[in-house]
This record gives C-alpha cells, sequence and structure tokens, in this order.
C-alpha cells in the first residue's frame, strides 16, 4: 500500500491501462499543455505522445469522436474540463453513446470512458459547480461512478476503462488533493459494488462521493449521542448495488442518504426509493436525504455555505430518523 | 460615429477605467477579499471599447467569462461590479453571479457567460428580437478564438446571416485557449476567414489600435442597423495575464509578454495617437488617470462596506417572485 492523493491514484490508473491495452487514448481539452486542470493527464503526452489528442473546445465533437472511434475498436478516456460542459456534447452522450447496442440489436459496443470533473471547487458560481449523476443515472445504458477515496479512484477507473459499455466518471473536485491507500498491483472493483466504510448497528447512511467522509465525520460524532451509525459508499450509482444497501438498512432499521447534488430527483432520491421499496417493513422511521436545496450554485460564499451540504446536515437527519 | 476629440477623450477614460479595475481586482484577489475565478481583460481594452463605443444605450451585449471590459464599455458601475466580486448584496447581480456572470440588463448588457461560445446564439436571438419588434437595436456578441471552434458559433452566425439579423460578431482572438496556444488546435489562423462560409462580411482588425476597431465596427454596426445583416469581425490581440490567476503561463515566453506590452499596449497607442492630433494634453491625461484611480479606490470601499447576501437569498430568484415556493419542490413544511 502507498498512499496517494485522489488525483495521482487517477494518473496511475490510466498510465497502467494504457501500457495494458494499447486501444486506450486520451481526449480532452488542455490535457498535453496543462495535464488537464487538475493534472490528471499529466505525464501521458511523453510516454504515449501517439494516443493523446488535446482539442480545440469543442465538446460536441470531442464526444462524438470518443463514441465512434469506440464503436471502431478503441478505447477512448474522453475528459471534459468541467461536468458542466458535458451539456454541450449531451446527444453524443444520451442519444448515441448510450443508445447504440440496443438500437444495433447487440452489434455495437461503446467502451468509452467519460471523465468529469464535479461539484464545487474554487468558488466559480452556476456553470462550473454542477454535478446532476442523475441526469445519467436515468438513462439506459449508461453506467455512473462516484469514487469517494483515492484507492477507489484507482480501482474504479481501471474497471471503467475495461467496461465494454459507457461509464461516466465523476470526479469531485474538492478531493482531487486528498490523499489515501492506493493497493499495489492490478487494483480493480467491480461497478455495482457499494462498499461498508464503518459497520453499525442503529443507522444507516448511505453516502455519494465526498459525502462519504462527511457520513464517517458525522459517525463520531453521533456516538457521542450514543448513536452507532453504518456508512455506505454507494460508488456506483448505476448500476446500484441494492442488496448491499438494503441488507444494512434492513439490519439497522434507519437510513439516511447523503449526496452532494440536489436532493429533488438526484441520485439520492432514486437510493431513498430503492430502500422505501424494500425495506419498509424493516423501516422504523422515514428514509431521509441529505443534499443541496433545489437551487443553481450561487458565487458568493456567504450563499454557498448554505448550499453545500455538511456534516452537521448528517447528524441532524441521523437524529431525526432515530426520533 | 466620427472621431472627436471628446469622444477620444471618453474612450481613453474607459479604457483606464477597465485596466485599473482589473489590476485592482488582481490585488484584491491577492488580498483575498475577491474569490473565484477572475479572467482578466488588461491588453484587450480597445475591442471593447471600440465596439462599444460605437452602440447605443439600448443596443445589447452580450460576453464572455473574460467580460469585465464588455460590461464597463457598455456603462455598467465599477462599484457594482467590484461588489459583484466580492459576493456582496449590492453586486451587479447581488453576488450570486460573481465574475463570469456580470449582467446589468437596465444597460441591455445581457451578460457575461462561463460557457464558451455560449453568447452567440443568443445574441442573434436578441437581434432577432429587435427585428421583430420593429426597432433598430443593434445586437454585439463578444467571444474568444475558442469559441469559433464550437458547434453553436456555426449555428449561431449561420442563423444570423440567413435572417440577416441586426448582429455583430465579434471575436477577440488574443492567440490563447486558456493553456493553449491557438495554432496547436485550429487550421485556420484568421477567424475572419470563416464569414465567408455563411455569406457574410468578414473584417480583421488590429485589435491593440482603438481607432481601427472603432472605425471597423462603426461600420459594422450601421450596416446592422441599415438592415444590412451580420458582420464577423476578429479583432487581433494579446491578454497581458494568464488565462486566469495562478496559470503559470508556461505556454508563452516571458519575452513575447514583454514585446506586447512595451510596443501593442492599446492604452499607450492610443495615447500616442491622442498626443499627435492634440487631443489631450499631459494635464488632462494625469487628469483623467486620476480621475479613475479615484473611482476604483471607491468602488474598493463601497464592496468592503457592502453587505452579504442573507441566507434567504439562497431560494430567490429560481424562478419569478410569485413562484419562489415553487422553488424547493418535494419539501413539506415540517
Ligand atoms: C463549453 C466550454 N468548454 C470549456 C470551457 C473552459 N474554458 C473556459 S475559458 C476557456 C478558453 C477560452 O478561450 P477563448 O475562447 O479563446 O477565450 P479567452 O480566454 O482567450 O479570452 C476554456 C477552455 C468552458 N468554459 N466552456
Ligand atoms: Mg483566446
Amino acid at each position: 500500500m502507498r498512499t496517494l492523493t485522489f488525483s495521482e491514484a487517477l494518473r496511475e490508473a490510466l498510465h497502467e491501462e494504457m501500457e495494458r491495452d494499447e486501444t486506450i487514448f486520451v481526449i480532452g481539452e488542455d490535457v498535453i499543455t496543462h495535464g488537464g486542470p487538475y493534472k490528471v493527464t499529466d505525464g501521458i503526452a511523453e510516454r504515449f505522445p501517439e494516443r493523446i489528442f488535446e482539442t480545440p473546445i469543442a465538446e460536441a465533437g470531442i464526444m462524438g469522436v470518443g463514441v465512434g472511434a469506440a464503436m471502431a475498436g478503441m478505447n477512448p478516456v474522453v475528459e471534459i474540463m468541467y461536468m458542466d460542459f458535458v451539456t454541450c456534447a449531451m446527444d453524443e452522450v444520451v442519444n448515441q453513446a448510450a443508445k447504440m447496442r440496443y438500437m444495433t440489436g447487440g452489434q455495437a459496443s461503446v467502451p468509452m470512458v467519460i471523465r468529469l470533473p464535479c461539484g464545487v471547487g474554487r468558488l466559480l458560481a452556476a456553470q462550473h459547480s454542477q454535478i446532476m449523476e442523475s441526469w445519467f443515472m436515468h438513462v439506459p445504458g449508461l453506467q455512473v461512478v462516484v469514487p469517494s477515496t483515492p484507492g477507489d479512484a484507482k480501482g474504479l477507473l481501471k474497471t471503467a476503462i475495461r467496461s465494454p459499455d459507457p461509464v461516466l466518471f465523476f470526479e469531485y473536485k474538492r478531493i482531487y488533493t486528498s490523499t489515501g491507500e492506493v493497493p499495489d498491483g492490478d487494483h480493480t472493483i467491480p461497478l455495482g459494488q457499494a462498499k461498508i466504510c464503518r459497520e453499525g448497528e442503529d443507522a444507516t447512511v448511505v453516502a455519494i462521493g465526498p459525502m462519504v467522509q462527511k457520513s464517517l465525520e458525522a459517525a463520531v460524532l453521533l456516538e457521542d449521542d450514543g448513536y452507532d451509525v453504518e456508512v455506505v459508499d454507494a460508488r456506483s450509482l448505476s448500476p446500484l448495488d441494492t442488496e448491499t444497501i438494503c441488507e444494512s438498512v434492513s439490519r439497522t432499521g434507519h437510513a439516511v442518504v447523503c449526496g452532494e447534488d440536489s436532493s429533488f430527483a438526484g441520485a439520492a432520491s432514486e437510493i431513498a426509493a430503492v430502500i422505501g421499496e424494500n425495506c419498509f417493513r424493516d423501516l422504523k422511521g422515514p428514509v431521509v436525504r441529505v443534499g443541496s436545496p433545489h437551487v443553481p450554485m450561487p458565487f458568493s460564499s456567504e450563499l454557498v455555505k448554505h448550499v453545500v451540504p455538511e456534516v452537521p446536515d448528517i447528524t441532524e437527519a441521523v437524529s431525526r430518523v432515530m426520533m | 460615429m466620427a472621431l472627436s476629440p471628446e469622444l477620444c477623450k471618453k474612450m481613453y477614460t474607459d479604457m483606464w477605467r477597465i485596466r485599473l479595475f482589473e489590476e485592482e481586482a488582481n490585488r484584491q484577489t491577492s488580498l483575498g477579499s475577491v474569490v473565484g475565478a477572475l479572467h482578466m481583460y488588461c491588453g484587450e481594452e480597445a475591442v471593447a471599447v471600440g465596439v462599444c463605443s460605437n452602440l447605443r444605450d439600448d443596443d445589447y451585449v452580450l460576453g464572455t467569462h473574460r467580460s469585465h471590459g464588455h460590461c464597463l464599455a457598455k456603462g455598467a458601475e465599477s462599484h457594482r461590479m467590484m461588489a459583484e466580486l466580492f459576493g456582496k448584496a449590492t453586486g451587479t447581480c447581488g453576488g450570486k453571479g460573481g465574475s463570469m456572470h456580470i449582467a446589468d440588463f437596465s444597460l441591455n448588457m445581457l451578460g457575461a457567460n462561463g460557457i464558451v461560445g455560449a453568447g452567440i446564439a443568443p445574441a442573434t436571438g436578441a437581434a432577432l428580437a429587435s427585428k421583430l419588434r420593429g426597432t433598430d437595436q443593434v445586437s454585439v456578441c463578444f467571444f474568444g478564438d475558442g469559441a469559433a471552434a464550437r458547434g453553436t458559433f456555426h449555428e449561431g452566425i449561420g442563423l444570423g446571416a440567413l435572417w440577416k439579423l441586426p448582429v455583430v460578431y465579434v471575436c477577440e482572438n488574443n492567440q490563447y485557449q486558456q493553456w493553449v496556444p491557438r495554432m496547436n488546435v485550429a487550421v485556420l489562423d484568421s477567424v475572419a476567414d470563416m464569414a465567408g462560409s455563411y455569406a457574410i462580411p468578414g473584417v480583421s482588425v488590429d485589435g491593440q489600435n482603438l481607432v481601427e476597431v472603432h472605425e471597423v465596427a462603426g461600420e459594422a454596426v450601421e450596416r446592422a442597423r441599415k438592415g444590412g445583416g451580420p458582420t464577423l469581425i476578429e479583432a487581433r490581440t494579446y491578454r497581458f495575464y494568464g488565462h486566469s490567476l495562478g496559470d503559470e503561463e508556461q505556454y508563452r515566453s516571458s519575452e513575447e509578454v514583454d514585446e506586447m506590452r512595451t510596443n501593442h499596449d492599446p492604452i499607450q497607442t492610443f495615447l500616442l495617437t491622442m498626443m499627435e492630433q492634440d487631443w489631450l494634453t499631459e494635464e488632462e491625461d494625469m487628469e483623467i488617470q486620476n480621475q479613475v484611480k479615484d473611482e476604483i479606490a471607491e468602488a474598493v470601499k463601497f464592496a468592503e462596506e457592502s453587505p452579504y447576501p442573507t441566507p434567504d437569498n439562497v431560494t430567490t430568484d429560481v424562478l419569478a417572485p410569485e413562484q419562489s415556493d415553487k422553488s424547493r419542490p418535494g419539501e413539506v413544511a415540517r
């Protein structure tokens, strides 16, 4: 085991996979000159100069090229500088990449990874802070992955690259510099597998992305109130590991679902619905979501702090479901 | 608009206002008062001022992520803009937008934009509105050379050309797109050459030369206003600072930047012209600079003393006020 930052772990996964399989290439804005805004593609141009493409500002073009190359046997890793700009390429993602296999009766395969730096970072307001995982969860044919630690980032990116179908890979900007242990060797994690990060008996907190770390912190605080909280990292939102989640909730009898995005029609809503459908008879309280209010991200730090959910929102929610 | 000494003094003042506003915003960022991204317009002042000096108050302007200059040139108040950068309630957008989203609808400045190339089709739409309402308002869209690669550029200009709308497309070709030199990712050096695809005039102009920009833009605005349809102007320009704050600028040499700052500063170039024509005395020059300095100092004071928006502002403005109850869907009063 070594300790790496989230960006370093992603970088390592890219380098190892590109070494292993020469159909893999990287494409995106500023990926050579700057290694992307978060330096994830740093060093690739030196090592694999033929397999990295720095593009003009043309998200629809970038994405479409990815889809075509994937159908023709390549394995593109597309970087969209900020996830907000994936909206400029929605036809390519939703009507093309997602539908190809089905519409062609299984002939087409679109093995591409779309890397999406997301969420608040520096204060960049409404067009540079979005998450929108649930948009893509809603589209059959797409897979949605959200790592929360460097170890998972590496293991999940490697698996995503090897997947025969498109993967939307969400990278929360705020955790690029966070550090964590990364297993040695060819570390891969299957898609669709949640992780129990902390065992507990009284309540289950299912968390997405950076909310996992905040939930773990909340769990420690909740010990003082006498609550023994289990924390489950969803890790993959589509496919969703309903089994691990529902087994945990049925055992504890209480559930809180935490995501950083707006909870209205968000990823947390789907998880809450799954829990409601499957665990109703074991639940001893309501299933509560923690997330942002349904507003665009404001600019002023004084407003942002009332939008992004933090540890106290989680402790409050757990206390509420335990009442 | 013919150049009178009065207009020249105004344009000169406007360029200084942009320059000093940006440098102060930069300083305030290093002090931590301004947060978020800051894409400085220094070096490109002659483009915004040269174009907007041909506009009426009711003409429309749409901008980019680098739009402080466009806003100021259209007449936005520096103190409210500075307050916006500070995230204060008195800012042009009440602290909700920040640097990349400054807008002032009282001046028909329909907004800066965080999405590259996003203003082009809406500028075309504003021009369509003028035509539908039968006014002779002109619409101007500023955008960077990077935007010329986006589909929105082709689609937006295509529609403007098809319907001969009163719109002027102004590309600020500063030869860089974030951290990438333009020619690393483009095949055509001149964006003006792309106008041929839409059968509209395409003009390339030295964006460091205020007089030239003013003239070229003047013709384009007049053509648009008289029903002659759109023009694509490419202003060849240069940004004196990095893409945004904290840029290490490894993609360009400091010699290149020094050369542009020394020999192609739009403010100094215009000052020389004015001196040669006896349009400005040294005393007047000092007076203008001091007056702008005072204005910017006032702007900072105003921003510092202004209150932050209150938490209840988080949920306002999502929809029109009478609908604002609905901005928290799915929530039941507890
Ligand atoms: C659709 C979209 N893609 C990418 C970005 C990120 N981005 C912001 S500014 C910029 C470079 C823009 O270059 P240019 O249009 O030449 O304007 P300049 O910064 O040179 O003024 C990029 C890539 C964005 N904001 N929007
Ligand atoms: Mg540029």
